[in-house]
């Protein structure tokens, strides 16, 4: 009954529109996508995007019941696909329905089969995995006696089909080139190309099969076979010279009026094949005389007979100078196409013109004359209102540049760059600036204003080869070394004034060449400048708009100039600043600076001036380390393996299965610590840094202390090849004189602590900057005075607490908390009490307590993660223990514990959370971290690694 | 060709063919970047556009835009004359269409795009030969859902 009233209801709209149609001769206005008409009026009857959307999604889970309900008869799949193909156009998913398109494709009967593909070829892309369940219809389709049914499947084929399953239909394809119809040829080659587009290789064989469709008596076939020639001979012209006869007489049927009329388009015969032909013999002529030679007749011939001023004559002429542009010349022929392109450029059609400009930017180089001709023109298409013609001026003007014309050309390009969004044509633009700059350059100074401004305008999009080229260009300079310096100088300083305007952001390109530019030359400047420099790069290292990309170029440039400076403060400042950063690159680069710093003799060698051209001597094989293994190996410490020899003795000794995915074996070879390079570092720094530390690994963690050794090693020989004295140096002799050295320099930090000069004092204040926001929650409570506070005269036995909170502002390794507290004596004599304490980061770790869901559903919000293999004690194998002394060093909240995995969460004060899962398999402690800040996973895990590893 | 669109003056995607294989994302973001480069031209400007690494042609036919991605190489004056062909065929098979019609027979405009190209490249460029192979479906749909319209489809069929 329902059913009844549903069919009455669906054919009511539907007669209605039949009436209003009339009947008339378009039959095709049929009312069988009425429901979908009744969509679209609701739709056009709404005003506001909100009601379109909650109506679609009505629509389309009434719409997700009918498709899955099984009384749905394909006739009413084919409807409801009609609409869900709509409501996809609309922008809305209906991913649902993608499986039924497949389906309705299989089962349906023609025109429900023929909805069916049109919707898997709208609704998939080619790499779609429900794409593979279309092959099997295809396949049977292909072999069906209906004729509609073989097209739909070439159709399809031609469309969208998986590349790996190519080899399944391209037989029964290659058949139906020797089919009887030659509508089903015709598909049959096109789909062929189709394949040769994305699978080459796949259809080598057939390519006898292409040369028969080439002759087919039928035109249709013998044109589609021309977009495979097409192709092939574009990848190889060579192998198909043989063939330029055929095309050319081809062409010369087509251009002779032989082909039926059927192929007229505005009474021009066949346009669309006599441009593909044209553009092949323009393939097969290039370079190429004698092959030249047998197309110049049908090539004048077509210049000739496009006469008709019509735009699909024109799109012929186009063609046709192109290729005679392109072949081996003719001047007689060049002539002719030489009238043709100023037929173009004088027309008042701004498409013709546009073409016009097209073709002379093409044959400039061939014929500049042809510019002087059109000289007017040209001039003013470079003020035409419209974007499009101006550029394709401007790429005229850019094939015409010389040393005369450059800097007007330049300056137009840069005023176009300058009104231009868009960010493809200012990558395009910008490089052609630059490749124009670097050829013809007039001056110096004009060079760099106009790389300033590429590298402004460029931003970060530019392709980085121009920051490169144009450094190396600096570098190498030309054959005048005083000239060479002048735009050096110039250089320097055109950056120094652009880094004094204030609230100005440059790219980080341009501030990256900057850096090195400023590095490498500011020893041009005199020498009372260094300091300053230093000052302004220091400024822009602090600046938050910085990348750390950037930074470490400015940084490095630093580094470059601190040899060069008299005083050293910034640079102490930076170092300060930076060894105790987060971000681990930063801070390995602040550690070298600080190493360097220490030992001036050697920074200069290291760094010395305007040597970037020459090549540094590596000693790849760290032959200077020989002395240390042989004592080492001496001592009994185990030969050095590489890395995959390790790799595969572990497999052999873990005859078990690998539970872990591949990737993750590769760090869990080394168990004591991070692979990384910045990891190595970290260790070592920080036991370089503060005594205690120091003790404690070393006493605790033997590998800790070999890789201490390892990274001064490393260190002191290097000087020694640099300098170029004896590299045979005792080893062990060195040895002592840097643990000495070392030593010194530890007491030396210790004094610092104990003795502050009021420098030390700003520069603590300083560090203790980072961590302001007093009185905030209590979060850290810390028993500090306020500076400057006086206590009232109190009795001894009365004590006063102040207490106030501390909170970090970004995350730092460690920092400095000081102060003093005055205070009056009995006497009224007032005193100081300076206290300082150390904080690091671990003290602003607070537990996250959270239930096992949240962990879960936050887990998948955060995008930076960490996965290291640490490997357990015998003690503390049991996952409970080692999760309690987690939670009890480092604060994290052991939120959950399944079977041999557990789940850990903590939050970086004030509310930063990582979140920890981790898993035990025989000793191996699994750990995985996932946080929204970048670098917290990183700090926590090497915690974690310190205190899995030293209990 | 890389593409074909069909959309309103108001924006509103009528018909989209991507004959290069795109990510869903990728094509919403081109269509509607696209879509907004040409509503903004003026119509005295060029057909022709440069649009990030393609050569765009479009053409407006009373409300609707009719906007084909082609690459570098290809030829415009061509490309505009096939997007011209497309409207006659639709014109002949409608019977002077409009934009209503391609709206709610919007499944027939692609059965004749896709007689007409196949996978970007012109396949059929006779008028006739187009309309027939449409035709010849068509029929059968019309014997399948009501019989009286076979007689207004006069004597073209099979």
């Amino acid at each position: 009954m329902s059913d009844i009233v549903e069919k009455t209801l669906t054919a009511l709209p539907g007669l209605f529109l039949q009436n209003q149609a009339g009947g008339g001769p378009a039959a095709a206005k049929a009312p069988f996508s009425s429901r979908l008409g009744g969509l679209v009026r609701s739709i056009t009857a709404l005003t506001s995007k909100h009601e379109e959307e909650k109506l679609i999604q009505q629509e389309l889970s009434s719409l997700k019941a009918t498709v899955s309900a099984p009384t749905t008869t394909l006739k009413m799949m084919k409807e409801c696909m009609v609409r869900l193909m709509y409501c996809e156009m609309l922008g809305y998913d209906a991913s649902f329905g993608y499986i039924h398109a497949i389906k309705l494709a299989q089962q349906g009967n023609l025109l429900e089969k023929r909805v069916g593909y049109l919707a898997v070829s709208l609704f998939l892309h080619e790499s779609h995995e429900l794409l593979l369940l279309l092959v099997n219809t295809v396949v049977k389709d292909l072999q069906s006696t209906n004729l509609i049914e073989v097209c739909m499947a070439l159709t399809i084929v031609s469309q969208i089909f998986p590349r790996e399953m190519i080899p399944a239909v391209l037989p029964l394809i290659e058949d139906k080139l020797q089919h009887s119809k030659e509508i089903i040829r015709r598909k049959a080659v096109l789909a062929l190309y189709k394949f040769h587009l994305i699978a080459p290789n796949q259809v080598q064989h057939i390519h006898v099969k292409f040369r028969k469709a080439l002759c087919d008596r039928d035109v249709g076939v013998m044109a589609a076979s021309l977009h495979i020639y097409f192709r092939m001979i574009k990848e190889n012209s060579s192998g198909y010279k043989d063939l330029t006869g055929s095309f050319v007489t081809i062409l010369k049927q087509v251009v002779g009026g032989k082909l039926p009329v059927d192929f007229n388009y505005h009474s021009v015969p066949a346009p669309w094949l006599q441009i593909q032909l044209l553009r092949i013999l323009g393939l097969l002529g290039k370079d190429d005389q004698r092959t030249s030679e047998l197309m110049y007749d049908v090539l004048d011939e077509s210049l000739r007979r496009a006469e008709l001023n019509h735009n699909v004559t024109y799109a012929i002429l186009f063609e046709c100078v192109h290729t005679v542009y392109s072949i081996y010349p003719k001047s007689e022929l060049l002539e002719k196409a030489a009238k043709c392109i100023g037929k173009f450029v004088l027309s008042p059609k701004i498409n013709l013109k546009y073409l016009g400009l097209k073709a002379l930017t093409y044959v400039i180089q061939q014929d500049p004359t042809l510019a002087l001709q059109h000289q007017m023109t040209i001039i003013e298409c470079l003020d035409h209102p419209d974007p499009i013609i101006k550029r394709e001026t401007l790429e005229l003007l850019y094939r015409i540049t010389n040393t005369q014309n450059v800097t007007v050309i330049v300056q137009k390009m840069l005023d176009y760059l300058h009104q231009s969004k868009e960010e493809y044509i200012i990558v395009n633009l910008v490089g052609k600036i630059a490749e124009l700059a670097e050829k013809y350059a007039p001056d110096n100074a004009w060079f760099i204003q106009t790389m300033n401004a590429v590298f402004s305008v460029g931003g970060d999009v530019i392709h980085p080869d121009i920051p490169n080229n144009f450094l190396r260009l600096l570098a190498e300079g030309f054959d005048d070394e005083a000239e060479d310096q002048q735009l050096r100088l110039y250089a320097v300083q055109s950056y120094l004034t652009l880094l004094d305007v204030e609230n100005v952001f440059y790219p980080q390109r341009f501030l990256q060449v900057m850096s090195w530019v400023l590095g490498e030359y500011s020893y041009l400047l005199d020498k009372e400048m260094t300091e300053e420099v230093i000052t302004k790069l220091y400024r822009l290292l602090m600046s938050d708009s910085i990348s750390s990309e950037t930074k470490a170029w400015l940084i490095a440039a630093v580094t470059k100039l601190t040899p060069q400076a008299h005083s050293s403060n910034i640079v102490e400042k930076l170092i300060q600043e930076f060894t105790v950063s987060l971000d681990t690159c930063m801070r390995q680069h602040a550690f070298e600076l600080k190493h360097l710093h220490e030992n001036m003799e050697l920074m200069k060698s290291l760094l010395p001036v305007d040597k970037s051209c020459e090549d540094m001597m590596v000693d790849a094989s760290l032959s200077f380390l020989d002395g240390f293994v042989a004592e080492g190996l001496s001592q009994g410490a185990a030969p050095y393996k590489p890395h995959h020899q390790r790799q595969e003795e572990k497999l052999s000794q873990e005859k078990g299965l690998n539970f872990e995915p591949y990737g993750l074996s590769f760090s869990s070879s080394g168990f004591t610590g991070r692979q990384s390079p910045a990891g190595i570092s970290l260790g070592s720094d920080v036991s370089g840094n503060s005594a205690d530390t120091g003790l404690k690994e070393t006493s605790s963690l033997k590998l800790e202390g070999i890789k201490k050794l390892w990274g001064k090693e490393g260190y002191l020989p290097k000087k020694e090849n640099k300098t170029g004295d004896e590299t045979e140096a005792p080893v062990p002799q060195e040895t002592t004189i840097m643990e000495n050295v070392d030593q010194a320099v530890t007491k030396k930090d210790q004094s610092q602590v104990l003795t502050q000069t009021k420098e030390e004092k700003e520069k603590q204040l300083l560090a203790s900057s980072l961590f302001v926001g007093l009185g905030s929650e209590s979060s850290v409570n810390l028993i500090t005075e306020q500076p400057e506070c006086c206590l009232s005269i109190t009795e001894a036995e009365n004590t006063k607490i102040f207490q106030y909170s501390v909170q970090m502002e970004k995350p730092f390794m460690q920092g400095n908390l000081c102060g003093f507290v005055n205070y009056q004596t009995v006497d009224t004599l007032s005193a100081q009490l300076e206290f300082s304490v150390n904080l690091s980061l671990l003290d602003f770790i607070r537990p996250l307590k959270i239930s096992t869901e949240d962990f879960g559903k936050l887990w998948l919000t955060f995008a930076n993660d960490v996965k290291q293999n640490v490997k357990m004690s015998d003690s503390q194998a049991a996952l409970p223990s080692t999760l309690e002394t987690l939670e009890q060093k480092l604060r994290l909240h052991v939120v959950d514990i399944i079977g041999n995995e557990g789940l850990l969460a903590c939050q970086l004060l004030p509310s930063t959370p990582c979140l920890v899962h981790c898993r035990v398999y025989a000793d191996i402690l699994a750990l995985w971290f996932r946080s929204s800040c970048s670098t917290l996973p990183d700090y926590l895990l090497y915690q974690c690694q310190k205190v899995i590893e030293g209990s | 060709m890389r593409f074909m669109l069909l959309f309103s003056r108001q924006g509103k995607l009528r018909l989209q063919k991507w004959y290069l294989a795109t990510s869903d994302k990728e094509r919403k973001k081109m269509v509607r970047e696209l879509m907004q480069v040409v509503l903004a031209r003026k119509p005295k400007m060029c057909s022709f556009l440069e649009w990030r690494d393609l050569k765009v042609v479009y053409k407006r036919y009373a409300s609707l835009y009719f906007c084909c991605a082609i690459e570098g190489q290809d030829n415009e004056l061509i490309t505009l004359e096939l997007i011209h062909r497309y409207v006659e065929l639709l014109d002949k098979y409608f019977g002077s269409v409009c934009e209503l019609d391609i709206i709610f027979n919007f499944e027939k405009a692609y059965f004749i795009l896709d007689e007409f190209l196949m996978g970007g490249d012109v396949q059929d460029t006779s008028k006739k030969s187009v309309l027939k192979a449409i035709e010849q479906a068509d029929l059968l749909q019309e014997e399948d859902e009501s019989p009286r319209s076979v007689r207004d489809l006069g004597p073209q069929g099979l």
